[in-house]
């Protein structure tokens, strides 16, 4: 994409379009990217980013992460701040797949002692995991359990054995956004979510074994704060979201919204996909409640899954997860809106930010991270391509400028219908395992679509949100063992 | 196979356009495109289990979406891969009715691709043509 007229350089890394760009906007579109992420983005991604900043109450800016795609509504990379009592709340600006996020936890292992026992370790994942189509986990749950999960997220993981009091500290919020309201969810979508905890899914879903060799480790000292202490330690990393749980709940509420706009709210709508109620209404605060149900079942979704890997390590090592330093570096989430206080124009504001396909990045000293966080901010972890490896970066004070935000991913630059057509499935595997990366996946036609030149260069955007200022490198990783769903 | 899937639509997901000469075959062909991007090949899907769906809408091309969903949510809660049989589309009401025929999904004899978890509003469009009528759908994988 050619720059648009009318895009104006900031900083280094930040661009912005003034309200003038096209009619209806109240804030400025800003961007964070290199002059070469910039050129690379679709046009929709300006198109979207002009489109949210035309919605009621948003506050600041409308930004674009760094690795910032097009998206339904707002545009994947997205972050939007809204005013509680005049702005909206918008699906749109969350995502379908709800609470989507990373998960990273360590071992004390080290490359050499878990390279000899990869393709059992990643074949007894693939077991153990389920992935891919329309796959049912290992908890069963009766409905009013269920209820309890998307209500309490970890802390009902923690009374069932499958969390440790440091991981539910160790989750963004604790692992719970507290105003879930199970009530608010229609019985379609207990329906779908009721047997999928412990379920990875499919798409970029994807749970790795990785390696932090020490060229990775950008600040040794922050590294290991964060628990990478080792030359060549093994970590674990994996990406999904709330399921088709959380797809219903969108769903759902998405034509709930466009009904009331027309009949209720009397707001225009540009896209159906950027349908938006005012946040402080009866249906606002209804698809809220239920949407905090879908965090919820999210985080606890993560937390089952670990502990099922943490079961596998044992059985394949015959040494127990806390002997092998399993511990959590951090989760954090992808797709959600959330109550936070932020500063603006020097006056503290309580705001309902939007962050979709795009994470919280807490500075040091903030209010909601755990004590042992505290000095370094918050870890934020950033998944990329297989074939390009991770990261794992820390939040910074000059977040402030963008609600403490940056980057998730990535980002994708190709369909999957066309990435389908250029690459193969099993083409990629034979590739991957000749660069020492053993793979399982739950389809090879998926596995196709993921391959690495259908995204972004991943060291291109974590630069990026570095010169932006959004938050700075820790460590890189490699992977060595994956699951695709 | 009366729709074919887009290269350059949103690129996180599957765009379709699905055609058929009448709402009837449309709607049977947007239900086997979305079959199809779960499994490589549609005809694998047996007609072992039938199950009916009725649903209606405020406008056409909700209609469509809400028919879709449908076949998503039985494949999440029932585990059944469906194509739609015996469809019946009545345009002024917005209201259709069909049998859905498939079943239970085997990965082992079923080569899946990727799991469909919605169907968006992006670009959504029903639209008449000379020649019948075309819809152009997003799902979410």
């Amino acid at each position: 994409m050619a720059a648009p007229a009318g895009i104006r350089r900031v900083d280094e890394a930040v661009w912005e379009l003034p309200p003038t760009f096209r009619p209806g906007m109240r804030v400025p579109v800003r961007v964070f990217a290199t002059e070469r992420l910039l050129a690379d983005m679709d046009e929709q991604v300006l198109t979207q980013a002009a489109n949210v900043a035309t919605l009621p109450g948003i506050v600041g800016h409308s930004f674009a992460m760094p690795d910032a795609h097009w998206g339904y509504g707002f545009p994947i990379g997205g972050v939007a701040a809204m005013d509680v009592a005049t702005g909206v709340i918008s699906p749109g600006g969350i995502g379908f797949d709800i609470n989507c996020g990373m998960r990273l936890a360590l071992t004390n292992l080290t490359e050499e002692e878990v390279r000899p026992r990869i393709r059992e370790l990643v074949d007894a994942l693939f077991e153990r995991v389920p992935a891919g189509v329309g796959t049912k986990g290992f908890v069963r749950l009766g409905e009013s359990d269920f209820a309890d999960v998307l209500e309490q997220g970890v802390g009902w993981c923690r009374r069932h054995g499958f969390a440790t009091d440091e991981d539910l500290d160790r989750t963004e919020e604790r692992g719970c956004f507290a105003g879930a309201d199970a009530g608010k969810v229609s019985a379609r979508a207990l329906e779908r979510g009721r047997n999928q905890l412990g379920t990875l899914g499919s798409g970029n879903h994807y749970l790795e074994i990785q390696v932090a060799h020490p060229a990775g480790v950008a600040d040794p000292a922050l590294a290991a704060r964060f628990g990478i202490t080792r030359p060549n330690q093994v970590v674990l990393m994996f990406h999904c979201g709330s399921r088709g749980f959380g797809h219903q709940v969108a769903t759902d509420y998405l034509e709930v919204f466009l009904h009331a706009m027309k009949t209720q709210h009397g707001l225009a709508i540009i896209d159906r996909e950027l349908a938006c109620a005012p946040f402080r209404s009866r249906e606002g605060q209804n698809y809220f409640a239920a949407m905090q149900c879908a965090v919820n079942m999210s985080f606890a979704n993560r937390q089952v899954i670990l502990h099922r890997v943490r079961e596998v390590f044992e059985a394949v090592f015959h040494r127990s997860p806390a002997d092998l330093g399993m511990d959590m570096v951090y989760d954090v989430a992808h797709n959600t809106a959330k109550l936070e206080t932020h500063r603006v124009d020097g006056e503290r504001r309580q705001l309902l930010v939007h962050r979709k396909g795009a994470t919280r990045a807490f500075g040091p000293g903030m209010p909601g991270l755990p004590a042992v966080y505290a000095e370094t901010g918050q870890p934020v972890i950033i998944g990329g391509s297989m074939e390009t490896g991770s990261y794992l970066l820390a939040g910074v004070p000059s977040g402030a400028a963008a609600f403490y935000s940056t980057a998730h991913g990535s980002g994708r630059t190709m369909s999957r219908t066309k990435a389908r057509k250029q690459f193969s499935g099993r083409d990629l595997e034979r590739r991957l395992l000749a660069h020492g990366i053993y793979v399982r996946a739950a389809s090879y036609a998926g596995l196709a679509e993921e391959a690495g030149p259908a995204y972004k260069d991943i060291d291109a955007v974590v630069e990026a949100t570095e010169q932006a200022g959004l938050s700075r490198r820790v460590a890189r990783f490699t992977p060595i063992g994956n699951v695709k769903g | 196979m009366p729709y074919e899937f887009l290269d350059d639509g949103v690129t996180s997901d599957v765009t379709f356009h699905a055609w058929g000469g009448s709402l009837e075959e449309l709607f049977a062909a947007a239900a086997d495109a979305t079959l199809n991007v779960m499994v490589r090949s549609v005809e694998s899907v047996r007609p072992l289990e039938t199950r009916s769906a009725s649903v209606e809408a405020d406008e056409l091309d909700l209609l469509l979406k809400r028919f879709l969903d449908e076949l998503i949510y039985r494949k999440d809660v029932e585990e059944l891969l469906l194509r739609a049989t015996e469809v019946h589309v009545d345009a002024a009401d917005h209201r259709v009715q069909a049998v859905l025929v498939g079943e239970r999904i085997e990965p082992e004899r079923h080569e899946l691709v990727a799991d469909v978890k919605g169907v968006t509003l992006h670009d959504l469009r029903v639209e008449r043509a000379e020649t019948g009528w075309h819809a152009y759908v997003t799902l979410d994988v």
